[in-house]
């Protein structure tokens, strides 16, 4: 590739560490989510994940031509230097949480995907063509299961509408337009994730409602992320994901 | 000797996908196509199931491994994710194998129009054992990021299907 832009490698890594943080967060169901085949879905939606980080954190390493391959990326990065939004990084919490954020991102990245599915770059377009199918597979499963608690029992219904309320301050953040990446999307090689905030709202009321749910009022949108600016639950998972390579750098398995 | 390319081919169809036995990487749609260059050196073009699909560096070993042995002196292994790959890529023949081993074959790719429908419009697998076509999905996600578990409402065995995507 002949000098790629200097805005396209930060522009990956925003797109892969969502899916990195987020599927390291959804791993930690392994083994303790409520029912075996809840376990089984999250394992793998968290690999499904993780997958697509890996594609786009290679091709990321490839753009920058200075030799860091995806587990440099993954594994010897700080948080600061990690450009997921904070909706990402926020701790598992119960099932009602997990499965509440797993819809408001999936729809977004649906969205992403299939804007991105359009990019003027191949490798890009392909990766997110490839993605898009498995994310809409995700938020599907996501999103029953929000209907479902939603307009469950009193407890379930309790429960997700805290998770709403508590991951509603981190949904705005997923559509502030990164001001280094307006010559990017004017050569359409990404996607202005700014357009996407319509019908993402579209798609979440739908679900909401049909669920009994109801999005908080006046709520002041977080944001940081996407700049390095991270909330203190990143450290701490990023500690645990990157011990192992840490402790044995070099090593190979 | 320099191979051609359906000899190439013929020799993958023995590479079997590791987590599914009883399909080649060929069947899949993993392999999409051979090259052969003048100097009898093989470049095969793969493509990902699933983008988080731990099988495909085993595939990948177990091409290079196969055509070597075949006496390939150059062989190189070339990743592309466009066209992404589809379930609808698997042919009849294959699907039939598939049933045969006891994972019900995918249906038809189709994209729903409704996201969450909540009831599925289309039919489900029939059991892969006993033909019943009262099954019924028990977990939309399998032992493998390509299958989702079912249960026979007749024979009251469970079964995996490969998810049509």
């Amino acid at each position: 590739m002949s000098s790629p832009h200097p805005a396209l490698v930060p522009a990956l890594l925003r797109i892969a560490d969502d899916r990195l943080i987020l599927g390291h967060r959804t791993s930690e169901w392994c083994g303790h989510a409520p029912i075996l085949e809840e376990d089984i879905a999250l394992a793998n939606i968290a690999l499904d994940l993780i997958g697509q980080a890996d594609l786009v954190l290679q091709y990321a390493g490839a753009v920058e031509g200075a030799g860091r391959n995806e587990d440099a990326f993954a594994f010897f990065r700080e948080a600061t230097e990690f450009r997921n939004a904070l909706l990402c990084e926020l701790p598992k919490g119960d099932f009602g949480v997990t499965i509440v954020r797993h819809c408001f991102h999936g729809l977004y990245s649906t969205l992403q995907w299939e804007a991105l599915s359009r990019s003027t770059d191949a490798t890009l377009a392909g990766i997110a063509a490839k993605a898009l199918k498995e994310s809409r597979y995700h938020v599907r499963h996501a999103g029953e299961w929000v209907i479902r608690l939603g307009d469950g029992t009193e407890e379930s219904h309790r429960r997700a509408q805290e998770a709403v309320d508590a991951l509603w301050p981190y949904t705005g953040e997923m559509f502030m337009q990164p001001a280094d990446e307006a010559d990017l999307v004017a050569a359409g090689l990404t996607a202005d994730v700014s357009a996407l905030a319509v019908p993402w709202r579209t798609q979440v009321d739908d679900v909401l409602r049909r669920a009994t749910l109801t999005v908080p009022d006046g709520v002041w949108m977080q944001r940081g992320g996407r700049d390095g600016r991270h909330t203190e639950h990143l450290g701490h998972l990023l500690a645990e994901m990157q011990i192992v390579a840490r402790s044995h750098p070099g090593a190979a398995w | 000797m320099t191979p051609t390319r359906e000899q190439v081919l013929g020799w993958l169809e023995e590479v079997k996908d590791p987590e599914v036995p009883v399909l080649s990487v060929v069947e899949l749609g993993v392999v999409r196509d051979a090259m052969i260059d003048r100097h009898g050196g093989v470049t095969v073009t793969i493509t990902p199931t699933y983008s988080g699909c731990p099988a495909m560096r085993v595939i990948e070993d177990s091409i290079r491994e196969a055509l070597e042995l075949r006496g390939v002196a150059q062989v190189s292994v070339r990743t592309i994710f466009t066209p992404a790959w589809t379930t609808d890529w698997i042919p009849e023949s294959a699907k039939a194998k598939l049933e045969a081993y006891g994972i019900a074959p995918p249906g038809p790719a189709v994209a729903d129009d409704e996201l969450f429908p909540l009831r599925r419009a289309t039919a489900g697998p029939r059991c892969p054992f006993c033909k019943s076509p009262r099954t019924s999905l028990r977990s939309a996600f399998g032992s493998t990021a390509c299958k989702a578990l079912w249960v026979c409402q007749e024979c009251t065995q469970p079964f995996e299907q490969f998810k049509a995507i």
